[in-house]
């Protein structure tokens, strides 16, 4: 796919223009990019000089008293990386799980002949309203009393999921706003793909996951990336519903340097310590995530 | 049954049990807690009160206030030469015993010396839907026209646009407790980056803004804090449908000697019609769930100016304990934003017809 | 066949004894997450105990402070509770109420209980439910150099600053220009700060949060005349200039745009950092109703869901002792809460470099009111105070308060105080 709008090469204005681009670019870099520099930049100061620089421009500038302590500490004060792989075990099993269950409900809604199923899509759209963190409270007194089946060297039952991976899983899965989203991609898609395919004697599962699904990238791909950013962010239900180090993510371990003595180096290490592998894999990927949403001719 | 209801059901069933069991059985256990006593923690038996929760919510009333008068009749004045009233709740509670749970909500004068003030049993929840439907109506042009614009930026293709559309997205990966505490700072009265900018940039004609401090600005302030760490995932989704426009137009309109602006005009926006109902309706759901940023940057303040309807079901749910309160904030909002949905819907659908 | 089956069972008790005897029994207890030094100091502690005895092994679990009182109340909702856990004090008597924790007279040693400091005893209604190692103490932070230029008195313990010695330095300090703002009292914080920090000094003021002898009228305390006095101060401060509505920051003092601070003794060290010999410590003024400071900072607790409660005795027991107790302050610089203890550790010792703070939380420490509605209390003069520095009315917005609180109280039965 060439660019969307030509930069014509005998246009004379071409290099003042580019320029003027760029300039604009640069300050809304600057813009974007502040806190985080005041952030990544306060992650290597002591407290004093955090704020003493706080209200110039130094804060943004790794300069005066700088080392790598406030990191020392984080990694001394708190276990990381086992927070680390909490948050990334929780959100790729949800992202998945969440494309599955999603585009599932959403092209048995376009596509299959059933009763009731009008009605299903609307109170599906209605359900996107409802707030989930106005529901906190009887979700924890339900996920607090449901049943599991769990593994201690040999199958075990378990009355609770309360400090679990699952409880951080599970109940975001089902989304109303991804069904919406799968619907209405799905309803663009010509019938007559899947009539071929249904002539051929293909069952609507194998149409499903053969024919609409692989021409479904873009939104495959913003539902991954939203939900991606909802689970890596997501707080409450975290704090509500897991006591337990061991499978705590890492969102919450932020919470452990506020208090009376707030230390703000370390909440700044532990912050950019949080930011920067997310800001990796993005840089990293997101070539592919634009290509994927265009390539399929997502109709705008 | 046949094989279409089969599939369907079956395929279906897995995002049925979720959104049943996370979603609509909560949601009905809020129901059911609005019309009870029900509290966080409590060792008393939870008891029904019928719609006494939602009495408390929405009860509205109105009285008029007389001005103050001096033993000659003559109207008092406060140190401001304003006319002085009594206080409300004071007034209310010896003259008016059957409003005495009531509060001001607001005010405004009435013939020559009187004035009417509208009471509510719960003004904060009032404020707090006022301030959420603002915010909406001020974030969501933002936020949108922001991201469109920085996606307009990045389609330009220049070396380079990776990068930046990293910097770009970056805010949305950054934990929003930092990038509020980080904001706040920058919003200092007196010392803050931004006023100090402002101030650099007019030559100090421009008086510092007292962003978090004033009422005029508070909810401005979250605004634009909210639309610059939002922007960046509209972005991403504004460009994939700028990128799924065919080239091929934009080469005829420049054929036909269109300018920049027409292109933009008559091809790039029909062309993002779709992409930006969607980002519409995302920003929309974010906006009316704003909590966060406001818990971190002013708590409600200055004088309910920022409070919000999910700030204000968690402050009563979680922070004092009455969860029968906050489960009735909660589906009151529910029903709010439906029916401003149906509204609309049946605004359009009459508009297409 | 009886007598065989009699036999087995004995021989099936002797086996789970003596496995007893040989793996300790797990005990978990939770502790808010902090700082490295006294999560360490909390370990070391728990490793003493296990290794003090072998029946049980105490297993330490953290969560993070920022979310703690959320997270354990979750917990306490959903039955999942520990053994024994911290608790900030004033979240102790709706804890009791609820019937979670156990009472510690008689089920604690007597004596070792006796020993801790008011501040370190979380009560209600008349038992004691928690047992606090460390508390700390608010104060007065400015430097030497400031109250000499300034040619103030340097207050103490027994005779410190009056109001109007206090307006008058706040005055002084405003006139040398050096200074943004005169004072700080943090003004910006919202939540357990204010009324933490603020309803002491409205208690010098001679009002109060709730009537103590009841705990179920608020009105004619929290806005009673001096209640009212104290709130329009407060809004003085800001329009007279001599705070910042809304520092953005706690650290104006050491930066130097504030000359005086009030803040809690965590700050010290920081504070000690920046002006070594300088810092003057000071007790708060007497507004006329005597200095008053806030009391009562984290406490431990038995659970009713304990299964081991001999375990949770022993460690109430190996913690409260002098001992540990002056363990943590060494390592923490925290308060101690008992003389024995402060007897034990250099800077609280008689003559110690931070004698002081022990003395101020000593003798004007006052806890937050300690009934389960303390959560409604807290967030209704957060809320009326924040409001009052923003310009409302102060009897409208005390009354306010008042009236959120007793109707909670009503809705609650009392919270198990008798009704009026």
């Amino acid at each position: 796919m060439s660019s969307a709008i030509v930069l014509n090469t005998v246009d004379p204005y071409a290099t003042p223009k580019k320029v003027l681009t760029y300039a604009v670019m640069l300050i809304l870099a600057y813009i974007f990019i502040f806190p985080l520099l005041f952030m990544f930049s306060s992650a290597l100061k002591p407290q004093a000089q955090i704020f003493e620089d706080l209200y110039s421009i130094a804060a943004v500038l790794p300069t005066g008293d700088i080392s790598l302590d406030n990191y020392v500490s984080v990694f001394e004060s708190s276990r990381i990386g086992l927070y680390f792989f909490n948050s990334f075990f929780i959100t790729t099993t949800t992202v998945v799980l969440s494309l599955l269950v999603n585009s599932m409900l959403a092209y048995s809604l376009v596509r299959l002949e059933w009763k009731g199923r009008g009605f299903i899509l609307t109170f599906i759209i209605a359900l996107m309203i409802i707030p989930l963190d106005g529901i906190a409270i009887p979700l924890l007194m339900l996920v607090s009393h449901l049943p599991w089946i769990g593994w201690d060297s040999g199958l075990v039952l378990e009355t609770t999921w309360l400090n679990t991976y699952h409880v951080q899983i599970l109940p975001l899965i089902a989304n109303p706003f991804f069904i919406f989203l799968f619907v209405s991609f799905f309803k663009d898609i010509p019938k007559e793909f899947d009539e071929a395919a249904a002539i051929d004697g293909a069952t609507p599962f194998q149409i499903y996951w053969r024919i609409i699904l692989p021409m479904s990238k873009p939104v495959i791909a913003t539902v991954a990336i939203l939900q991606f950013l909802g689970g890596w962010n997501q707080y409450l239900f975290p704090v509500l519903f897991t006591q337990s180090e061991g499978v705590r993510p890492v969102m919450l371990g932020i919470q452990q340097f506020f208090g009376n003595n707030t230390e703000w180096g370390e909440v700044m290490a532990y912050a950019s310590l949080i930011t920067l592998p997310v800001l990796l894999v993005f840089l990293i990927f997101q070539r592919q995530f634009v290509q994927s949403m265009a390539g399929a001719g997502i109709k705008g | 049954m046949n094989i279409s209801t089969k599939y369907g059901i079956g395929m279906g069933s897995p995002a049925f049990i979720g959104l049943g069991l996370f979603l609509l059985i909560p949601f009905i256990m809020a129901i059911f807690m609005s019309f009870t006593n029900s509290r966080l923690l409590s060792p008393n038996a939870t008891e029904f009160v019928g719609i006494d929760n939602y009495a408390q919510l929405l009860s509205v009333n109105y009285i008029v206030l007389n001005a103050e008068r001096n033993d000659e009749g003559l109207i008092k004045l406060d140190k401001d030469g304003d006319i002085k009233y009594p206080r409300v709740r004071r007034h209310l509670k010896s003259n008016y015993p059957e409003l005495r749970s009531y509060y001001e909500l607001t005010s405004f004068s009435w013939g020559e010396n009187d004035k009417v003030v509208i009471l509510a049993r719960d003004p904060i929840f009032w404020k707090s839907l006022y301030n959420t439907i603002a915010f909406a109506l001020m974030v969501i042009p933002l936020q949108c026209g922001l991201a469109l614009g920085l996606a307009l930026l990045i389609n330009r293709k220049l070396k380079g646009t990776n990068f930046f559309r990293t910097l770009y997205f970056a805010p949305v990966v950054t934990s929003m407790v930092v990038v509020a505490i980080v904001w706040t700072f920058l919003y200092h009265k007196d010392f803050g980056l931004i006023n100090q900018y402002i101030n650099t940039l007019t030559f100090g004609l421009v008086d510092n803004i007292n962003w978090l401090g004033d009422e005029r600005w508070s909810m401005k302030a979250i605004v634009i804090m909210s639309a610059w760490q939002g922007a960046g995932v509209q972005m991403l989704i504004f460009l994939a449908g700028l990128q799924g426009i065919p080239v091929d137009r934009y080469e005829a309109a420049s054929i036909d000697g269109a300018n920049e602006w027409q292109k933009f005009r008559y091809i790039t926006l029909p062309g993002l019609k779709h992409t930006i109902t969607f980002v519409m309706i995302s920003t929309t759901i974010a906006a009316f769930g704003l909590f966060v940023q406001v818990d971190v940057m002013t708590g409600g303040g200055p004088l309910d100016s920022t409070s919000t309807v999910m700030l204000h079901a968690i402050n009563k749910g979680f922070n004092e304990q009455d969860t029968a309160y906050g489960s009735t904030i909660t589906v009151m909002y529910f029903i709010i934003i439906l029916s401003i949905a149906l509204l609309q819907k049946m605004y359009f659908s009459k508009k297409e017809a | 066949m009886q007598k065989l089956t009699c036999s087995v069972s004995a021989l099936t008790l002797g086996i789970i004894s003596a496995t007893a005897m040989a793996a300790p029994q797990e005990v978990t207890i939770w502790r808010h997450q902090t700082g490295e030094a006294e999560m360490k100091a909390s370990q070391d502690m728990v490793n003493r105990f296990n290794a003090s005895q072998d029946q049980w092994t105490i297993v330490q679990e953290s969560i993070p402070e920022g979310t703690y009182t959320q997270t354990v109340t979750a917990a306490a909702k959903a039955g999942q509770l520990p053994c024994i856990l911290d608790l900030d004090q004033p979240l102790v008597p709706n804890f009791a109420w609820n019937e979670f924790l156990r009472p510690l007279d008689g089920f604690m040693d007597d004596e070792l209980l006796a020993q801790i400091n008011t501040s370190g005893k979380g009560t209600y209604n008349g038992k004691v439910y928690s047992v606090g190692q460390f508390d700390v103490a608010l104060s007065l932070f400015t430097t030497k150099s400031l109250l000499k230029e300034i040619g103030a008195r340097t207050p103490t313990v027994d005779k410190p600053w009056t109001k109007d010695e206090f307006m008058a330095v706040l005055e002084k300090i405003k006139a040398t220009g050096k200074f943004p703002y005169a004072f700080d009292i943090e003004a910006g914080n919202t939540g357990e700060w204010v009324p933490y920090a603020w309803s002491p000094m409205m208690i010098s003021w001679g009002a109060d949060l709730i009537d103590r002898t009841n705990y179920v009228e608020s009105d004619g305390t929290l806005n009673s005349d001096q209640a009212i006095e104290f709130a329009e101060w407060m809004r003085s401060l800001v329009t007279d200039g001599y705070i910042d509505r809304r520092p953005s920051d706690s650290d104006g003092f050491p930066a130097g745009r504030v000359g005086l601070q009030y803040t809690g003794s965590w700050a010290v060290g920081r504070f000690d950092e920046k002006f070594g010999d300088d810092l003057a410590i000071l007790p708060v003024p007497d507004f006329g109703n005597g200095p008053s400071i806030g009391g009562g900072s984290w406490h431990w607790a038995a659970t009713t869901a304990c299964k081991t409660p001999d375990a949770a005795a022993a460690f109430l027991n190996h913690l409260a002792s002098a001992q540990e107790i002056a363990n943590i302050s060494v390592a923490t610089s925290l308060i101690p809460t008992s003389d024995k203890a402060a007897a034990l550790t250099p800077h609280y010792q008689n003559g110690g470099k931070w004698r002081g703070f022990y003395e101020f939380s000593g003798q004007y420490a006052q806890l937050r009111p300690e009934t389960p509605a303390y959560a409604v209390i807290s967030s209704s003069f957060d809320k009326a105070m924040h409001d009052v520095l923003d310009g409302k009315d102060p009897v409208e917005a005390l009354d306010i308060a008042v009236d959120n609180i007793e109707a909670s109280i009503e809705r609650n039965n009392g919270y198990g105080f008798p009704m009026k």
